[in-house]
């Protein structure tokens, strides 16, 4: 059911683990939802120099948390922030439809890192274009 | 993908195999642990079944002689079927499998009797089949009382009693369980509707084969079976009908079946059915003794080498070949792709591979909690599984959850690394 580039990622995940003292940090999902996504960044010069993650999650889940760091790495914040899940659903050579919210929650993750930093930094946050579609409050409802 | 080209014991598949060998088809070896989806058709039945797919094709409803031979067929493997039921040949009809017969047991039954009451008891935690037939039933008019199950599967039969009302007309409640293997209290069961005069219906799938069943001293008065979980093929079931019970029909159209499920008859599955059922109740303690020895063994693996798992369902109730076990911190369908990529084929009941997001109705009747029943795998050994399979798995599952693990982010929360954290 998944591409090869979905299990390339998925069994081969690039940028799997921790950034000590990280310049943001971004976690999104409930394991309720049986999926969560803690993104880990470095920037230097307003550029993303390193990204690490942490998920616990589907195949697809995985795959996107390890292909939506490696499209961010290297991309200032601003072309970091639209990098939109469709960009890694693409990237991944395409999720089964009920897999699309993997990569929803892998953008919501680079934009909560991106924030995390802009918030330490003393800079206003920038304004989620598509909000909350994952990230649950106080009593989560898992939806696609 | 893999396929089953080394299909241990099984000399069809390695016949097929030498095929697919000469093809693209990987070596691999496969150790096959969903006995509980389906299983593979052994030799025996498919050579039973092979002579009604060509010499013996006449339809049994037709007059001459190569139709006569599928008429007795047919009734030969009814004989088959209703012995290892403890029932008589007449009570049993032929169907397409599991989920035809549970809809026929149910509406069948609802409709008939309507007249009667309008209440229908079941558990929550029967198959799909059972489950959403009777919601269907609900949209028509029926109530319905889903009885909730013990932290280990078990319906407590004082439940069922307090749940009977002046209208109940049916009781469903499942022989073992899917997906956790929990045997339940069938006969005891079965004993209060038969107080109450209500009928009792069992889904049998998961059962037959591996629990002797005797449909009389049981108190059943239906019974779903389906071929494939036991060595028989797909697409071919049955359901005994008690004599006397009060049943519209369900498939509507010609004669067959005495009049009670139209369709021309599936006379290599129905030769097939009655053949595997046969093989699968002959030596029903000792080959079940077997498997239940090979599945203590890879429990007690699981849970000494990897920490943080643990059984669901009962410890000593439930299937030989039933091993649920979750693990904490990962979930299922990553575990299972992992264990695919080393041959080893199981199931769980994690949301990510059912279609919807929410876990099984399973794992959350008997408690889990959601993120618990994310990371449920399920193994279900069969005739074919040896020792070496068992070693095998406890030699590769603990590496997979150590590797999940170590980039699940709840799993540093927790600060239960242990020596598990292996880089």
């Amino acid at each position: 059911m998944y591409s090869d580039k979905v299990m390339d990622h998925f069994k081969n995940p690039r940028n799997v683990g921790e950034i000590e003292n990280p310049d943001g940090v971004g976690e999104v999902g409930n394991p309720v939802c049986g999926d969560i996504m803690k993104i880990f960044i470095t920037v230097k010069d307003n550029i993303i120099t390193d990204a690490k993650f942490k998920t616990f999650g589907c195949g697809a889940a995985i795959a996107s948390s390890s292909m939506a760091t490696e499209l961010v790495k290297g991309k200032t914040l601003e072309e970091a922030w639209e990098v939109s899940n469709k960009a890694v659903a693409e990237a991944l050579e395409g999720l089964p439809p009920i897999k699309m919210h993997c990569s929803v929650l892998a953008e919501e993750g680079i934009h909560k890192a991106i924030n995390d930093y802009r918030k330490k930094q003393g800079l206003p946050e920038w304004e989620e274009k598509h909000p909350h579609s994952h990230d649950h409050g106080e009593e989560p409802v898992c939806e696609h | 993908m893999n396929t089953l080209p080394d299909y241990k014991n099984i000399m069809v598949h390695l016949t097929y195999s030498k095929s697919l060998r000469k093809g693209t088809m990987t070596e691999k070896r496969i150790i096959y642990l969903d006995h509980a989806a389906t299983t593979p058709v052994k030799p025996a039945v498919l050579d039973a079944m092979r002579p009604y797919f060509t010499d013996h094709f006449g339809n049994p409803s037709s007059i001459y002689s190569i139709a006569r031979e599928s008429k007795k067929a047919i009734e030969t493997a009814r004989a088959q079927v209703a012995k290892a039921l403890g029932a008589a040949p007449d009570e049993i009809y032929f169907t397409s499998g599991g989920s035809e017969s549970d809809n026929w047991a149910i509406k069948g039954i609802a409709f008939a009797n309507r007249k009667k009451g309008n209440h229908i008891i079941t558990s929550a935690i029967e198959h799909h089949a059972v489950l959403h037939t009777c919601q269907f039933l609900e949209k028509e008019g029926f109530s319905v009382t889903y009885l909730p199950v013990d932290s280990s599967g078990l319906v407590d039969p004082q439940e069922l009693e307090k749940a009977i009302t002046d209208k109940t007309i049916l009781i469903s409640i499942m022989y073992a369980n899917n997906e956790i293997g929990t045997i339940e209290p069938v006969a005891e069961l079965g004993a209060i509707a038969k107080k109450h005069k209500i009928y009792f219906h069992t889904d049998a799938v998961q059962a037959i084969g591996n629990v002797p069943i005797d449909v009389k001293t049981q108190n059943i008065d239906l019974l779903s079976l389906s071929a494939h979980k036991f060595y028989g093929p797909k697409g071919c079931g049955a359901l005994y009908i008690r004599k006397g019970v009060k049943i519209d029909n369900l498939i509507h159209g010609g004669g067959q079946e005495n009049r009670r499920r139209a369709g021309t008859e599936n006379i290599a599955g129905i030769v097939g059915l009655g053949t595997a059922i046969e093989l699968a109740t002959a030596d029903i303690g000792g080959h079940n003794a077997r498997i239940a020895v090979l599945r203590d063994r890879l429990l007690k693996g699981i849970l000494d080498t990897i920490p943080n798992s643990r059984l669901n369902g009962h410890p000593e109730k439930r299937l030989p070949g039933n091993l649920n076990i979750s693990f904490e911190f990962i979930e299922g369908e990553s575990m299972l792709l992992w264990l695919d990529d080393e041959g080893i084929c199981g199931s769980t009941g994690s949301a990510c591979t059912s279609g919807s997001l929410e876990p099984s109705h399973v794992m959350l009747a008997i408690g889990l909690p959601h993120e618990i029943a994310h990371g449920s795998l399920r193994l279900t050994l069969g005739d074919a599984n040896t020792e070496q399979d068992v070693d095998r798995v406890l030699d590769v599952l603990p590496k997979v959850v150590a590797k999940l693990r170590d980039m699940s982010p709840l799993y540093h929360k927790s600060g239960k690394e242990g020596g598990c954290n292996v880089q």
